[in-house]
């Protein structure tokens, strides 16, 4: 991976695992340092097992995998053997009538999960079946848990949002908090929010703005404003949708069944903010960087050729805390909370500030508001 | 009983005949069938890799399989005005030709179908658009409007002539009650798949470019001169490579229709250039990037400016008669016209919608090989099957294909 990445660039995940290598220092390969392999629980000894025996590979994608890999003629008839195995195990599986308790209960998870319904449409009970399921496929394939949640839209709440342009300074810790929490590929160096660098004296000047600086910030004669998704209340994107993916919580959050979307786009020409994002290819996230705290409706695995954008973070936002936006901002520029609630500070802010909105000519209504001090 | 037994020797018979034919015949076929396998090894790396394959991004969208979806329903709509004059308005000098142009309909609406199956991110799920098993978000996506109009269309323009040819091959005559009220619906149809199409755009408020009222008027008079011209081409080639028998006379007339389509066409492009850069304003961004380039990107310039001189030289040389009714510079004319508004009404009209984007940011598209192969293979699929219609059809018209025919030489 290049250092050119944004949010690489912010002290984030590459960091933290050249931190992790770096501390053992004794060079050993397999197991850890002081080789206590009696006193291993049977996770880790799963981990230590795929370490051995697959160890950088599971990084690399499958041609990569393949074809890239420098062995030697004992290791590459081990691997052939090891996969001649495999191979014969997939038919035996296939045919034989005495099937492997898991294989059953993996193949009867997909079939449920490409066939299940809108999760618009579901009851609440539906609803936990597919994220016991989803919670069980991934426990099946990687053999380690997460926790995904279906939590409804409260009563009473509408989340809306607020930014202070003058606070603003570009560091974009939001960003990368943003692709850490919501699980976003990293290949393609997904971001939710664009951070726009303006000239002083020229106004908001979009079209001379530069979403995707590396430099130091803040630079000189330069202000910053971000832009994501706006949860408009009038959200042309949810109009355009052919199969009902995407619609307005209660809430106000506008969300995507990312296993109901069929990829059409059409979404992504409908909204005036630039606030969707495509999965081009299939998304990828190191194991150790996955964000397991999930909402179905939020920073859950997306797959290949579906939508996904900015949720408010519904697996925060819904249990009572701030986006991972909000949490990070250094300076304060982001405001987060219920604009049904007389005493929050985003009421406070649309009572006292100057607020607009971006293109309010459209009619959508955003429910995310701009400021200065 | 008896009509699956006319049912199915009918189709014994035609794919006799599809599969008999001159050595050019077989050369053509064998060639259609292998651009349709490279394009089915490209769309096979599209599935595998997905659509990063493609040249689309976040940015820029949708690309040359919409463009070519967008020009093809413009194409499928064009039969109508054969198909009115002959059906309806009794002229039968229309009626060799119009067979030909519904068969060209329906060829025309497989590739659209196709390009949208291509474009799609989860082609597996697409279920979810079948109404009663998934969720069909009638009436406020205009892509579900799409959706109905276009297989509806599809519906029509393979019933009406199968239901004529298929009395044909029994040597009887098609009932007019029976196929007019078809005609005359598929009539207001075909106005309405070119419409709904350009709804589709049309109504998005966040692409300035498309939302704008001529948009879909002028779909329509670029189809009426586009799916027509090809009309042309086609009958063209039909007439020296069978013995069916296509007048000067209907040619003419069709020649008369793509004129004065493509007149009105160009008034059309003037009043749009006119609104775009007599008062320029914010929205007429795109159209600067369209025609002349924006902060240095210019990738459509050389599209745009080889697509307006053509179109342009086409409508002043079939405006004159002398020049329209000599057939040699009608062909070239319908070829140039054809071309000119592909560029125009694909990528032309699809990627200047995304750029610059919705803040301005200008990224440039263009279509990788994989693509490019995959749209390449889609309209040879189209060559294909229009190629297998057209054989029966003319088979069936040129009485070689009779069911008593066969009967008699049986016993």
């Amino acid at each position: 991976m290049s250092d050119n990445k944004k949010w690489y660039s912010l002290d984030l995940g590459q960091n933290k695992q050249k931190e992790a290598t770096a501390s053992c220092g004794c060079g050993k390969t397999e197991g850890s340092c002081n080789s206590q392999k009696t006193e291993l629980s049977a996770d880790e000894f799963y981990e230590a097992a795929i370490n051995a025996s697959i160890g950088e590979e599971r990084h690399r994608d499958g041609f990569e995998q393949v074809f890239d890999v420098k062995m030697d003629r004992r290791t590459a008839f081990r691997k052939l053997t090891a996969s001649l195995l495999i191979g014969a195990g997939a038919v035996s599986t296939s045919c034989s009538a005495v099937i492997d308790n898991k294989t059953k209960e993996k193949a009867q998870i997909d079939w449920e999960e490409q066939f299940k319904g809108n999760y618009k449409l579901m009851t609440d009970e539906e609803k936990q079946g597919t994220i016991n399921r989803l919670m069980r496929s991934y426990e099946l394939r990687t053999g380690k848990n997460i926790s995904m949640t279906a939590e409804n839209a409260e009563e009473d709440v509408l989340f809306g949002y607020a930014f202070n342009i003058s606070k603003c300074q570009g560091y974009m810790n939001c960003v990368s908090a943003c692709v850490e929490e919501n699980n976003q590929d990293r290949n393609s160096q997904m971001q939710y929010i664009r951070i726009h660098e303006m000239k002083d004296g020229q106004g908001f000047k979009f079209d001379n703005a530069d979403d995707n600086y590396y430099h130091e910030v803040p630079a000189e004669g330069h202000f910053y404003m971000g832009t994501q998704c706006f949860h408009c209340d009038n959200p042309p994107c949810v109009e355009v949708c052919p199969v009902q993916a995407t619609w307005k919580e209660e809430d106000g959050l506008v969300v995507i069944d990312y296993d109901w979307c069929v990829g059409c786009r059409y979404c992504m020409a409908a909204c005036p903010y630039d606030g969707r994002r495509f999965n081009w290819s299939k998304p990828e996230v190191p194991e150790n960087e996955i964000n397991k705290n999930q909402h179905y409706l939020g920073n859950r695995m997306r797959k290949k050729g579906v939508m996904e954008k900015c949720t408010f973070c519904v697996q925060r936002s819904r249990k009572g805390k701030n986006p991972a936006c909000v949490e990070a901002c250094p300076t304060g520029a982001r405001i987060f909370g219920n604009l049904l609630d007389p005493n929050s500070t985003i009421r406070w802010v649309l009572a006292n500030k100057k607020v607009f909105r971006l293109k309010e000519d459209l009619g959508t209504e955003p429910k995310f508001w701009y400021f200065m001090d | 009983m008896g009509r699956f037994k006319v049912l199915k020797s009918l189709v014994i018979d035609s794919l006799d005949t599809i599969t008999k034919g001159s050595k050019k015949y077989h050369i053509w076929m064998g060639f259609l069938t292998l651009v349709m396998l490279i394009g089915m090894y490209c769309y096979s790396i599209q599935l595998d890799e997905g659509l990063s394959v493609t040249g689309m991004s976040d940015r820029v969208s949708w690309g040359l399989y919409i463009s070519n979806f967008t020009f093809l329903v413009g194409v499928a709509a064009a039969a109508v005005m054969l198909v009115m004059p002959t059906y309806v308005l009794k002229d039968i000098d229309f009626k060799q030709a119009v067979l030909i142009g519904e068969g060209l309909a329906v060829a025309a609406l497989i590739m659209c179908l196709a390009f949208v199956v291509a474009d799609m991110g989860g082609p597996s799920v697409l279920w979810h658009m079948i109404p009663g098993i998934g969720v069909f978000n009638f009436p406020n996506s205009m892509l579900t409007w799409d959706v109905i109009v276009l297989n509806g269309y599809l519906f029509i323009n393979i019933s009406i002539p199968f239901y004529i040819l298929f009395r044909h091959y029994q040597g009887k005559e098609a009932q007019k009650k029976v196929y007019v009220p078809g005609a005359v619906l598929s009539v207001f149809w075909a106005v309405g798949i070119h419409l709904v199409t350009a709804f589709l755009y049309q109504g998005l408020q966040a692409r300035p470019f498309w939302n704008n009222a001529l948009l879909g008027p002028r779909f329509l008079a670029s189809a009426f001169a586009a799916g027509p011209a090809l009309i042309i081409l086609v009958l063209a080639v039909i007439r020296s490579f069978t013995a069916f028998r296509i007048e000067d006379k209907t040619i003419k007339k069709i020649a008369m229709i793509v004129t004065v389509a493509a007149q009105i066409n160009l008034i059309m492009l003037a009043s749009e250039l006119f609104k775009e850069f007599y008062a320029p304003t914010h929205h007429s961004e795109s159209a600067y990037y369209l025609f002349f380039g924006l902060h240095g990107k210019n990738a459509l310039l050389p599209w745009i400016w080889t697509a307006i001189p053509l179109n342009i030289l086409a409508t002043v040389i079939l405006t004159f008669g002398k020049f329209r009714n000599n057939l040699k510079v009608l062909y070239f004319c319908c070829f140039i016209l054809f071309a000119a508004i592909w560029i125009e009404k694909g990528f032309g009209l699809i990627v200047p919608g995304f750029i610059p984007g919705p803040y301005g940011k200008i990224v440039e598209y263009l279509p990788t090989k994989i693509e490019i192969g995959v749209t390449i293979g889609i309209w040879a699929l189209g060559a294909f099957v229009f190629t297998i219609l057209a054989k029966t059809a003319i088979g069936i018209e040129l009485g070689e294909l009779r069911y008593k025919n066969k009967n008699s030489s049986d016993s």
